[in-house]
């Protein structure tokens, strides 16, 4: 069975991003990038249904600038088999990436396509969905467990309050939540060995895709400052303050 | 312009967070309809009938609509989003999975996580874990939202609409739904509780988790909340979870007892009207973000508060 996995180059989960000092978009000239944390967990997934014998091919593709080959390099330094660049200059919207994916799903005929829950730049959690309605299958979203047979994924998946199964017939897309699994460390020669594999480039022009942006971006602002607090010396005077100044306790 | 909300319920009530997404809507019109979908749904579309704002209860009853799954629910939304200029519903677990599914056969943008509404257009939206908010502008005819319920008042009863039975689209065979684990609480539910009192990693395990916490929840009449951190560990089951990936929630009262205050954290809680902070490292992030901090041992000043309580 073949597999494919979409994964997004984003700002690296430990950094503070800032907005240009004009407000019209999110500056990250100069910060590091990162393979997107659900997608890595999504790349994983689909390791483990190799080494379970289930899956016998992976496939990743990432839609992006040229420099989104370096996340391709981690996911095959983590194992996938094959690499594929869906190269474009212009920041996609999550319908217009799904749809892009719709085009390399059609090429390759994968399975399953594993993708993560959200972007942690965008935070949109939306392009799993979006190309599972465009494919006319089934969505096993935020999903925390995967049982795969050979016509079916069983998905465990996270809501609010609990958990709900769901079985979908393949093809089918799932959206990774963290909970899936925990992504196995790179080591330093297997990423040496993935720069010299090679990734495939396909031109998002090629693909016959309408990228323009439907969503105008007026402005990027920092959230309103929350007025600074104070440090309490005892439990006694916090519950004072709470009583007397912040009326929360009664 | 005419607004459809797409209401979640668990057959007999709407929950909180529709009613959020209906307040949301009267700033984009006045012409709100609810949708209620699922199977034995009169008592919820009664009651939905008599929430404010709501001019029109649409009933979509079949058997494949039980459970909400988006497989069967896009093709109904599909027929029906020609009639409006807004396709809204909360960004919980349910609005999230089904809206991204009903813009794509729409062929329109998704608008999702919304915490602000300029003008029938323009949204506001957090993105980066609420690092950073931006403004947005739809271009498309029919704009489909989910809206951020801890943004928005929960709309109160007092409205007399009427209700309409609509066609269905049936089962599409896409996905088969096999069971639901809700577990039971004997706390106030976390999206809308008054007070959280959340616990971090420095709990150290499940046991203490609970014995340290609860009383203290107790007392307060409070829902328990955690960080990932927590989670992971096992000291918490994953629904408590508060943050970007996580529930986010607005109390009154936050306590972050033994949390760092990590950005994936304070996405889920910052918006929170008054926040405590229980931390031994004097630097630790969180208290950048307290109305008030208390630098001390948890497993005594939890304690200590419980009892001065
Ligand atoms: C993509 C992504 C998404 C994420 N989403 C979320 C999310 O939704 N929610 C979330 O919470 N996290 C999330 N995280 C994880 C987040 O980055 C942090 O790792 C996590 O929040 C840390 O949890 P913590 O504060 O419990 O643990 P720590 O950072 O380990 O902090 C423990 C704190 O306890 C204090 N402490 C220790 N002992 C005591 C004591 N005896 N008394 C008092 N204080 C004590 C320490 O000083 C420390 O500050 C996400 C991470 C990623 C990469
Ligand atoms: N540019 C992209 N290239 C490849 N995959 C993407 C891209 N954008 C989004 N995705 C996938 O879609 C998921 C959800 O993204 P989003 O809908 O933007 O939150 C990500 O976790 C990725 O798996």
């Amino acid at each position: 069975m073949k597999l494919l996995v979409a994964i997004k180059r984003v700002v690296d989960y430990n950094i503070k991003v800032r907005a240009k000092a004009d407000g019209s978009d999110v500056d990250i000239a100069t910060v590091k990038m990162s393979i997107n944390p659900f997608d890595e967990v999504a790349v994983e997934e689909a390791l483990r249904l190799r080494e379970a014998g289930i899956a016998t091919e992976i496939v990743a593709v990432a839609v992006g600038t040229a420099q989104s080959q370096d996340v391709l390099r981690h996911a095959l330094a983590m194992g996938v088999d094959r690499a594929i660049l869906v190269e474009t200059d212009a920041v996609t919207e999550p319908l217009a990436t799904a749809k892009l994916l719709k085009a390399i799903t059609q090429r390759e005929q994968p399975q399953l396509i594993l993708i993560g829950k959200q972007a942690i730049d965008d935070d949109a959690a939306e392009t799993g969905q979006m190309l599972a309605a465009l494919l006319n299958v089934g969505q096993g979203t935020f999903a925390s467990k995967l049982e795969l047979t050979s016509s079916h994924v069983t998905v465990t998946r996270e809501i609010s309050g609990g958990q709900e199964k769901v079985s979908l017939p393949l093809p089918a897309v799932i959206t990774a939540d963290l909970r899936l699994n925990e992504p196995r460390y790179v080591k330093l020669p297997n990423l040496m060995q993935a720069k010299k594999k090679p990734i495939e480039t396909v031109k998002s022009s090629d693909l016959g895709v309408d990228l323009v942006p439907r969503l105008k971006l007026l402005q990027v602002a920092e959230p309103p400052a929350r007025a600074p607090g104070i440090k309490v010396s005892s439990v006694a005077e916090l519950v004072q303050k709470l009583r007397d100044e912040a009326k929360v306790l009664s | 312009m005419t607004i459809l909300i797409v209401a979640e319920h668990d057959h007999h009530e709407l929950k909180s967070a529709t009613r959020s997404a209906i307040t949301a809507a009267t700033a984009l019109g006045e012409d709100i309809h609810l949708l209620i979908t699922g199977h034995g749904v009169d008592k919820v579309a009664q009651a939905a009938a008599k929430v404010q704002g709501v001019t029109r209860v649409r009933v979509a009853d079949d058997l494949a609509y039980t459970h909400g799954l988006p497989e069967n629910l896009a093709p109904l939304l599909v027929l029906i989003a020609p009639d409006y200029t807004t396709v809204m519903a909360a960004a919980d677990s349910f609005g999230k999975n089904l809206l991204p599914r009903v813009a794509a056969l729409l062929d329109v943008a998704m608008v999702s996580e919304v915490t602000q509404i300029v003008d029938q257009n323009i949204f506001v939206r957090p993105i980066y874990a609420g690092n950073l908010n931006a403004t947005v502008q739809t271009t498309d005819p029919i704009k489909v939202l989910t809206v951020r319920a801890t943004s928005f008042p929960a709309a109160p009863d007092g409205g007399a609409a009427d209700i309409e039975t609509l066609p269905t689209t049936g089962d599409t065979g896409l996905a088969t739904w096999i069971s639901t684990e809700i577990h039971a609480m004997d706390r106030p539910e976390l999206s809308t509780a008054h007070v959280v009192v959340s616990g971090g990693r420095a709990l150290g395990s499940a046991e203490r988790f609970q014995e340290v916490l609860s009383p203290l929840a107790a007392k307060l009449n409070a829902a328990l909340g955690a960080t990932r951190a927590a989670v992971d560990a096992g000291y918490a089951p994953n629904e408590w979870q508060v943050g970007q990936t996580g529930t986010v929630v607005a109390p009154d009262l936050y306590i972050a007892i033994g949390v760092s205050g990590a950005v994936q954290h304070l996405a889920g809680m910052k918006d929170s009207r008054v926040i405590v902070a229980i931390n031994h490292d004097p630097d630790a992030p969180i208290f950048q973000w307290a109305d008030y901090g208390l630098v001390a041992d948890l497993f005594e000043a939890v304690k200590e508060l419980e009892n001065s309580l």
